[in-house]
């Protein structure tokens, strides 16, 4: 009720304060017209009881003025006018205004993008109950390198540990949904019954997977993706009990899980099925294969030290029930990492040094913006000087200055809200493939306001502490505007602040070069074939006349596969094609155990890279024979193995001998030897920054599986890309219902492979760059106001006789006196903090001259523009004008 | 010999207004006026204190104002005591009773 009142006798004030001040007037006059009336009647002549009412009342403008100040208008009536004020100071100092903005929206923006990029992946916990619990555990290569689990392993494990609640293993699955719409192919996974529990969550319709599912010839069931459920099947409740056919086969929906559910192990997977591998396997089976990724879920109380303790003890310890193959040994030790580590560790190095960087920018934000309202404070001592002697109190002043600091801020954040949020999609699409959890980046408010109110608050205490000092104390001084005197101190923090600005972009600039070298250096490396006019894509096989292990199932494999390359060579513009079970730079990574004839010891754990190719893929990928033969039509199925090897697997293997000629055994030990025929050149598998891999090329046929997805590379004399619908075509026109996937031009392979780099690179140009212009603006700031301040200094210079050349390097020194100190403890800085991108350098020294003295010259250079327009307005000063300037 | 002090004793003229009001509606004069002549001219009321008084407890819901045309057509803002504002009186006479009394006791209370 009292409060409607305020709210409503407020407004009416504040929007008709004409009448409300006649109100006040009025009643003012009845009080002092009573007053006289009651003189009067005591007997008073008018004259003396008019002057007695007035002295009874006490100054009716006083009185007036007293009660029309009540209320809480008021002070909103204040405010209003000093938002005005503001925006006509604004608008008469444009450039600093928009400077400051401009420079807040980007420390705000610019920190907040990437810290909403950087805090669900690195900081936040993963999204699933006790997520701290769930680990990853890894076979150990001999190299000490994470490698795929094989069935066999997580059978031991799951029956010999008692440090995990729950334990899966998965494997990716592409399935085809075929129904109404057309043909599509999804993103799936092939998990043992105990996936969800191991991750803590479950199906929001249906159920769950259970241990009856998940066994050899188990039922055909799938547990759907919220998107898919969603997409294709337009969130129908009923789904539940429903078949979809995936490649031939009917399959029973029991469960769809929730929009909540993240799954982080590989996000794009929209649809789930048992694994149902066979628990009684021979050594030759699938069942061995290094091809699953294993998680667990560890007891409460059990620590991951703990759990790596158990599994390692299980690993050293083989057990008669549990027999092992040599591959699968274990003699390495097992791998526990938390998932989280496990899924964040391959960008953690890039994150964080973007991190570094974007905090790199919000301080030098900090400090221009700081310099640019102490500057402002400066000029505006006189301003305040005048004010307080004209009665201003200081809180009125306070406010004023809040007023304006505070708008400053909220655009400034506005824009920066803007900024953040473009950020925030650019880095999205930025972001390199191996960024996990993508999906869940949005832009953090707490992150926001966090960053809004630390750069506000900086140049609030900083602009705001000086004036009112000024209004204070120096109140004579300020009004004499004897400026030389009394801006000592301000000048000290100025210069201070350019400095740090100045050394904060040498190390950003620097870490840019040195990501920008590296860059260059990684595509100069020599990936072993020519990428350029090479298309390549995955085919796979998908039906039923393709069953697995079934002779029939093989040659149906081989018959598309060749039939399906004969269509492609037929492509006009196509000079060459061929197909490869795995592709360079493309993320695959298959590789088998080698073991040379008479060599039993040496090399027994050693393991090459596998290539079953078609024996064109040489021609089309131009990867150079350098020693024997090729690979040809007559190494068929039946006929003596044949294999090529690589150079430096063949130099260090018979670093004397001619390596023509001799026998190894590779991959499931089958009894039948492959003997080298040729030597080819080194090829890049995993990235360009590796060191040479192993590797032995070998036809498909003479491999004991057969592969049933397989890379097409396509070698064309003119654009790559152009060839996709026809290569489509080609496959298609052998068998219309084969998924074609991963499609990609070599070229576009070689740039992914150095996305992580890019990404950062990328960022630390646009931070570098924003360092730049922030640190010539904080430099033009300090000697532009500097020359100001002492134009009388500078005319008495010039009347004395200084020519216009003396008075320019005068300046200049002095701005480049500060940028030569900044640049160099921004060098010095750099030599420590280059330590956190050194992961990411490749063929250049975090200490790389080169980049530094490029940095150097740039800055100083940049820095000689900024200093250069306030010394040519010095050097230009007449001496007349400058002497009565003040 | 000093002058006695004549002003109204802090946090009180809220509560000598309602009682004031409590009897019949008023305009500011009156109130003046009235207060001094029952407290006989104890207490002189600041009229710049005392309209921004009624100013404020008339936002505050314990009084309503009312404009009325007075004989020599000016005019004059005649206040009345609210519902709320009868409570608000009963609450701070009670309360000023307890106080008053409480610094009547100990200014009587022997060594």
């Amino acid at each position: 009720m009292s409060l409607l009142r305020q709210l409503t006798r407020g407004l009416q004030a504040l929007t008709n304060r004409a009448a409300a001040d006649r109100n006040v007037a009025d009643e003012v006059d009845d009080y002092l017209e009573n007053a006289r009336a009651a003189h009067l009647a005591r007997g008073l002549s008018p004259d003396e009881a008019l002057r007695a009412a007035r002295i009874e009342v006490g100054g009716v403008t006083n009185v007036k003025e007293q009660v029309r100040s009540y209320g809480w208008e008021n002070a909103v009536e204040t405010m209003l006018a000093d938002v005005r004020y503001a925006f006509r100071r604004f608008r008469g100092n444009p450039g600093v205004t928009i400077v400051t903005v401009v420079t807040l929206a980007i420390g705000i923006g610019a920190s907040t993008a990437i810290f909403s990029a950087v805090n669900p992946i690195l900081f936040e916990s993963l999204p699933y109950p006790g997520a701290k619990r769930i680990t990853m555990i890894s076979d150990m290569g001999a190299d000490g390198s994470p490698v795929d689990v094989t069935f066999g392993t997580y059978r031991e494990l799951l029956q010999r540990s008692h440090s995990f609640d729950a334990m899966a293993v998965l494997n990716t699955w592409q399935p085809t949904l075929v129904g109404r719409a057309d043909p599509d192919r999804l993103d799936g996974q092939r998990v043992s019954g105990d996936y969800f529990r191991v991750l803590g969550m479950s199906p929001m319709l249906g159920r769950n997977f259970t241990s009856a599912d998940d066994r050899a010839n188990g039922p055909r069931v799938v547990i759907l993706s919220n998107a898919l459920w969603r997409n294709r099947f337009s969130a129908d409740r009923d789904i539940i009990g429903r078949s979809v056919k995936l490649d031939d086969d009917d399959y029973v929906v029991i469960g769809v899980m929730p929009a909540t559910f993240e799954n982080v192990l590989a996000p794009s997977v929209q649809i789930w099925a048992p694994l149902q591998y066979s628990t009684v396997f021979g050594p030759d089976s699938r069942e061995w294969g290094h091809h699953l990724r294993m998680i667990g879920r560890m007891r409460a109380g059990v620590g991951l030290a703990q759990a790596r303790d158990e599994l390692g003890a299980i690993a050293r310890t083989p057990r008669g029930d549990f027999p092992r193959v040599p591959w699968a040994s274990l003699k390495s030790g097992l791998l526990v990492h938390s998932l989280q580590d496990d899924v964040t560790s391959g960008v953690r190095p890039v994150l964080l040094a973007v991190l570094g960087a974007v905090i790199l920018v919000l301080l030098i934000a900090c400090a221009n913006v700081t310099n640019l309202l102490l500057a402002s404070s400066a000029r505006r001592r006189g301003e305040f000087a005048m004010r307080s002697a004209l009665g201003a109190r200081r809180t009125r002043l306070t406010q004023q200055l809040l007023t304006e600091s505070l708008l400053l801020a909220i655009v400034g954040g506005a824009l920066g809200m803007l900024v953040a949020e473009l950020g925030v999609r650019a880095l999205v699409a930025l972001s390199p493939a191996g960024l996990p959890r993508v999906g869940v980046i949005r832009l953090d408010a707490a992150v926001f306001a966090f960053g809004l109110v630390v750069t506000t608050l900086v140049g609030l205490s900083v602009g705001v502490i000086p004036a009112l000092r000024a209004s204070r104390e120096e109140l004579n001084l300020g009004m004499q505007q004897a400026s030389q005197r009394t801006t000592g101190g301000h000048q000290a923090t100025r210069k201070a602040l350019v400095v740090t600005e100045v050394a904060l972009a040498v190390v950003l600039l620097i870490g840019a070069g040195l990501l920008l070298r590296s860059i260059r250096t990684l595509l100069e490396v020599n990936v072993g074939f020519d990428p350029s006019h090479v298309l390549t894509m995955q085919v796979q096989e998908s039906g039923h006349r393709f069953q697995q292990d079934s002779a029939a199932g093989d040659s149906a494999r081989y018959e598309f596969f060749a039939e399906a390359l004969g269509a492609v060579q037929q492509i006009p513009g196509v000079t060459a094609a061929a197909f490869t079970s795995q592709l360079p730079l493309s993320g695959d990574f298959d590789g088998y155990g080698v073991q040379f004839e008479n060599d039993p010891n040496a090399n027994a754990t050693g393991s090459a890279l596998r290539y079953a190719v078609t024996p064109s893929y040489f021609a089309t990928m131009r990867i150079p024979l350098l020693h024997g033969r090729l690979l040809g039509a007559e190494d068929r199925a039946g006929a003596p193995r044949a294999a090529l090897i690589n150079e430096s697997f063949a130099k260090r293997e018979f670093p004397h001998d001619d390596p023509i000629g001799k026998r190894l055994g590779f991959g499931p030990s089958d009894g039948r030897l492959y003997t080298i025929v040729g030597v080819v050149g080194d090829v890049k598998q995993s990235s360009l920054a590796d060191g040479e891999t192993d590797a032995i090329y070998l036809t498909p046929t003479q491999w004991h599986w057969v592969d049933n997805r397989m890379s097409l590379v396509v070698r064309t004399n003119g654009n790559a890309a152009a060839l996709v619908p026809m290569v489509r075509n080609a496959i298609h026109s052998v068998d219309r219902n084969q998924p074609i996937v991963r499609v990609a031009t070599m070229d576009d392979l070689v740039g992914r492979s150095v996305a992580d780099r890019r990404f950062a690179l990328i960022l630390f140009e646009a931070f570098g760059m924003v360092a730049l212009v922030l640190a010539a603006v904080g430099i033009y700031g300090v000697l532009s106001s500097s020359v100001t301040e002492k134009v009388r200094e500078i005319g008495i210079r010039a009347a004395l006789g200084a020519s216009p050349e003396s008075i320019l390097t005068l300046v200049l020194g002095q701005g480049m006196r500060l940028t030569a100190l900044g640049i160099a403890i921004g060098l010095a800085a750099s030599l420590a903090a280059t330590r956190a991108i050194v992961s990411m350098l490749f063929g250049v020294s975090r200490l790389d001259a080169t980049t530094y003295l490029a940095v150097v010259v740039t800055l100083g250079a940049v820095a000689m523009i900024a200093c250069g327009v306030p010394a040519w307005r010095a050097a230009r000063l007449d001496p007349n004008r400058a002497l009565r300037a003040e | 010999m000093q002058e006695p002090n004549t002003d109204v004793i802090q946090g009180t003229l809220d509560m000598l207004i309602l009682k004031t009001l409590s009897l019949q509606p008023m305009h500011g004069y009156g109130i003046a006026r009235r207060i001094e002549q029952i407290s006989r001219d104890t207490f002189k009321v600041n009229p710049g204190s005392l309209l921004t008084a009624l100013q404020r407890l008339e936002r505050s819901g314990a009084l309503d104002a009312e404009w009325r045309q007075t004989e020599n057509s000016r005019r004059a803002k005649f206040y009345s005591l609210t519902r709320a504002g009868h409570k608000q009186l009963g609450v701070e006479t009670e309360d000023w009773t307890r106080r008053a009394s409480a610094v009547a006791r100990l200014l009587k209370a022997e060594g």
